[in-house]
């Protein structure tokens, strides 16, 4: 398992500079110019000197190499420097935003947090959500839960956040006024008030969010059930005399989860993406919000070290997910 | 009884907020949301709207715009003019006097070295500035004093006006940004985010296109000013909900530039918690009409180049019928509402820049244009649609793509189809077509095509920069990269001299005079026709007093005097 392991860590790495590769490739052929959104009366020659302020000048291999040096060397160096107090970065150049020109790592930083508790919150509550909902509908397939089940998670499959999202801000925030249309991203939680305003802003997201994740796994969570519901060794368990409780909760729910626990690891990575379009909805702020404006401004920097980051994390969490596979399943082994 | 008692508490209410007034910090906190995201408060290095008018809230130019358009000073003594002794005869210095009751927020004096420092900091070639074109013609910045500074330019200058006035020219502390300058700017990220200034509010926390955190200044110049304690800031999102979180839940106090079609406002109004306002610049949506040929038979590099006139469009009773046949007022209900105005002129403000010597273009007059090009002799032919000599009226008409635009594209499609001109519709992406890429056809510069429709407006109040546009020597064309803002390909030496008489005329009333006829031989020969004269839509909540639009500075200019009602 740890010779796997290592061998598949081994080949991430050509693996990651190739997409880094691509990524930048991506970005410069597309068209569009950091100076879009300078006004019309900005002379076309102050533009030009801003381009090259922004090193735009220099030829596309010496800025694909400075930027790995700077993402995998200099970067790693600064953020170690800030957490130990010593100066091990000198003065390096740091990547920086075009947009605001001051260091994505810190911008990064600023972000985490509130994707962590909306996006992150949601998927928990989603997968909470949909495990029951899911192990329920198989066992009673086609009741009258199933059927209801099977409608929740259509809604939430088809419906867009940004419908659903809307919808919710015009009843709860215009009509009734209960929760805020706005996220305060300036809100620290050091007392019950304002636990209770940072639980008010977070629910309209939360839920619009969780909907759309337990949709996507109560589904895989039935599928799954099902498939086990009717092997050999379900019978034979009830033919044992094995309560009920014991056959579906211990026997098929274990076998069942695997696949589950797959899909559910796979989808981590997205939570770091944010959720770019719930997050504009809901004026988050965060990963996904960020992402949108640094690409409509033209930040290239920023665009691709994010999504960077996305590719590592994809990378690694399907490492996990594997891993995750032969932990829950002996007959797997990886040599 | 009881709802008498109601009547009575509240009106006591709003009796002890007026009286609190009075006072710096008193009015609590006021929330402001920009749906575009600041990214940073450093304006010369972004020029992003919401960039520039989120610093103005802490660092102030010399002088400021008011909502008319008139200079009034903010940290000099007084606008320096040449009746005043401030501007040279010659017109080629300017010398402003600072006042010198002005500290810093954090305490120290605010002195010429600093408004020198603004200077050499935009004007460094390696800073790339975004306002370096308010320097433009400067050679020297000098200190005459602690608190006087004279700016000299290599020639006479009848508006000597760009640095240092505006929200685009503010002064930045040299104490803080001394290590910035040149290639450093770029990695002052503290100085950058929480620039120290003059103005009424200081910044406690930044969040880069998030959110700004101020606090009042303790600093500030007029002791009973701000009135708010605390400013929220907030970016993000779009422009309907914006407005919803002013006018409908009350979330905030001010949101910014309200794009929004006129029937969503007038939605939005019903929620009773805001009001929309709006402010008119110089913003007008025109046609610019192509003097040279577009034909994509031409070899490349000579369509639409001076080397070939246009087929019909150079026949002026062509441009005239195109223009008659618009119902402006129509135009401005479905695309604009509140937000537009009949016009027609292109340089429609200031006040005494208008000229009112066009203003037949306000009524449509389909059957005056079919009269005009009959006696022009373009006969229908048998498919209705007008030619003369084997040449067809056929217009190719283009724009960026945007919904407002499409529609005013079918509208006046029909219109013209009515006086016998056949129309092509064609619609561009914006960052396409403002884009200025020098390869691609699709340019607002290369104008491939008959007729195109955006908007451009100037900034600050002075038309002479603006009008310069449409010299000869402006005309775009292979030689100069496509480069050149004389879009419509106009050249009238009597246009060129006329203009060159502005360059060198430094009377107010006599520099009106000539912007005037300017804008009318623009206007008269139909080589741009303007459409619309688009304003700017903000909102505010019922509860906020002092707003005052303004257009030709920042929206948050008078912040200092916001308070609650």
């Amino acid at each position: 398992m740890l010779t796997y392991t290592i061998r598949r860590l081994m080949f991430a790495i050509p693996t990651l500079v190739f997409i880094s590769l691509i990524i930048f490739l991506l970005l410069e052929l597309a068209p569009g110019d950091p100076m879009a959104e300078v006004p019309l009366t900005v002379p076309p020659e102050v533009k030009q000197k801003m381009r090259e302020a922004l090193g735009l000048g220099q030829p596309l291999h010496v800025r694909y190499l400075k930027w790995l040096v700077q993402f995998f060397v200099s970067e790693p160096l600064h953020i170690l420097s800030n957490m130990t107090g010593f100066n091990l970065a000198g003065d390096a150049a740091r990547l920086i935003s075009w947009q605001s020109r001051s260091p994505i790592a810190d911008i990064i930083a600023e972000r985490i947090p509130q994707t962590l508790w909306v996006v992150g919150m949601s998927y928990v509550v989603g997968v909470l959500m949909a495990l029951p909902l899911g192990i329920i509908s198989a066992y009673k397939q086609y009741s009258w839960f199933d059927q209801l089940g099977t409608f929740i998670a259509m809604v939430g499959y088809s419906v867009p956040t940004f419908f659903t999202g809307v919808f919710l801000i015009v009843i709860f925030s215009v009509e009734l006024e209960w929760f805020p249309s706005i996220y305060d991203t300036t809100l620290r939680v050091v007392d019950w008030d304002t636990f209770v305003l940072q639980f008010k802003q977070m629910v309209m997201p939360v839920f619009v969010l969780a909907l759309y994740n337990a949709a996507q796994i109560s589904r895989f969570m039935r599928a799954s059930m099902l498939d086990n519901l009717n092997q050999d060794y379900v019978r034979t368990a009830r033919a044992k005399g094995l309560k009920e409780q014991t056959v579906v909760l211990i026997h098929v729910l274990r076998n069942s989860m695997i696949p589950v626990v797959t899909v559910i690891a796979l989808g981590v990575p997205t939570i770091f993406g944010g959720a770019i379009i719930t997050e504009q909805v809901f004026k988050v702020n965060g990963l996904g919000q960020m992402l949108i404006t640094a690409i409509y401004a033209n930040d290239l920097p920023m665009v691709q070290t994010l999504t960077f980051i996305f590719a590592i994390l994809i990378v690694l969490f399907n490492l996990i997910a594997d891993i995750l596979y032969g932990i829950l399943d002996p007959r797997i082994r990886y040599e | 009884m009881i709802s008498k008692l109601i009547v009575g508490i509240v009106t006591a209410g709003l009796l002890l907020t007026q009286a609190a007034f009075a006072g710096r910090a008193t009015d609590g906190t006021v929330k402001i949301i920009y749906w575009q995201a600041p990214s940073t408060l450093n304006p010369f290095l972004s020029g992003g709207t919401k960039d520039v008018e989120s610093a103005s809230m802490i660092i102030e130019p010399l002088a400021r715009y008011n909502q008319d358009g008139e200079m009034i000073p903010f940290l000099a003594k007084e606008v320096p003019t040449v009746a005043n002794g401030g501007v040279s005869s010659d017109l080629t210095s300017i010398t402003w006097t600072l006042r010198d009751d002005i500290v810093w927020s954090d305490g120290t004096p605010f002195t010429s070295a600093d408004v020198k420092f603004t200077a050499d900091y935009c004007m460094h070639p390696e800073g790339g500035c975004a306002q370096m074109s308010k320097f433009g013609g400067v050679t020297s910045v000098e200190t005459m004093g602690d608190y006087s500074v004279k700016v000299t330019f290599d020639g006479p200058t009848p508006f000597p006006y760009g640095p240092f006035v505006g929200g685009e020219s503010p002064i930045i502390q040299k104490a803080q940004f001394e290590s910035c300058i040149g290639a450093g700017a770029q990695e002052c990220t503290e100085a950058n985010f929480g620039p120290i200034g003059t103005g009424p509010f200081v910044v406690t926390m930044f969040k880069t296109n998030d959110v700004i955190e101020m606090k009042a200044n303790d600093n500030y110049r007029d002791p009973n000013k701000p009135a708010f304690a605390k400013v929220i800031f907030k970016g993000g999102g779009d422009a309907t909900a914006a407005g919803r979180a002013v006018m409908e839940t009350g979330e905030f106090d001010y949101a910014w530039n309200l794009q929004l079609a006129p029937d969503v406002i007038a939605r939005m109004e019903e929620g009773g918690k805001g009001i929309p306002i709006s402010g008119f610049g110089p913003l007008v949506e025109r046609f610019m009409v192509n003097q040279t040929n577009p034909d994509p038979s031409l070899p490349e590099g000579e369509r639409s180049t001076i080397k070939h006139p246009h087929p019909f469009l150079s026949d002026i009773n062509v441009r005239k019928a195109l223009s008659m046949a618009i119902d402006r007022e129509l135009l401005v209900e479905i695309g604009y509402g509140k937000a537009g105005k009949l016009t027609c002129n292109v340089v429609p403000a200031p006040k005494i820049y208008a000229s009112d010597a066009n203003d037949s273009c306000l009524v449509q007059d389909i059957a005056g244009a079919n009269a005009v090009l009959d006696a022009a002799g373009w006969a229908r032919g048998s498919d209705g649609i007008r030619a003369k000599d084997g040449v067809r009226i056929s217009i190719l008409y283009q724009t960026s793509t945007n919904a407002v635009r499409q529609d005013f594209q079918a509208l006046i499609k029909q219109w013209w189809s009515e006086i016998g001109v056949e129309t092509e519709l064609k619609n561009i992406n914006a960052s396409v077509f403002f884009g200025g890429d020098p390869g691609s056809p699709d340019t607002y510069q290369k104008f491939y095509a008959d007729i195109e429709m955006y908007a451009n407006t100037f900034n600050g109040t002075d038309p002479q920069s603006y009008l310069g546009n449409w010299v000869c020597s402006e005309i775009p064309g292979p030689d100069t990269q496509w480069q050149g803002s004389n879009i419509q390909r106009f050249c009238d030496p009597a246009y060129d001299a006329l203009h060159k008489k502005l360059t060198q005329t430094g009377d107010l009333n006599e520099r009106a005079e000539i912007a005037k006829a300017l804008n009318d031989m623009l206007m008269q020969g139909y080589y741009i026709i303007p459409l619309v004269h688009r304003g700017r839509m903000s909102a505010h909540a019922t509860s906020l007093g002092g707003v005052v639009l303004n257009t030709w500075d920042s929206e948050l200019w008078n912040v200092a005097d916001w308070h609650r009602k």
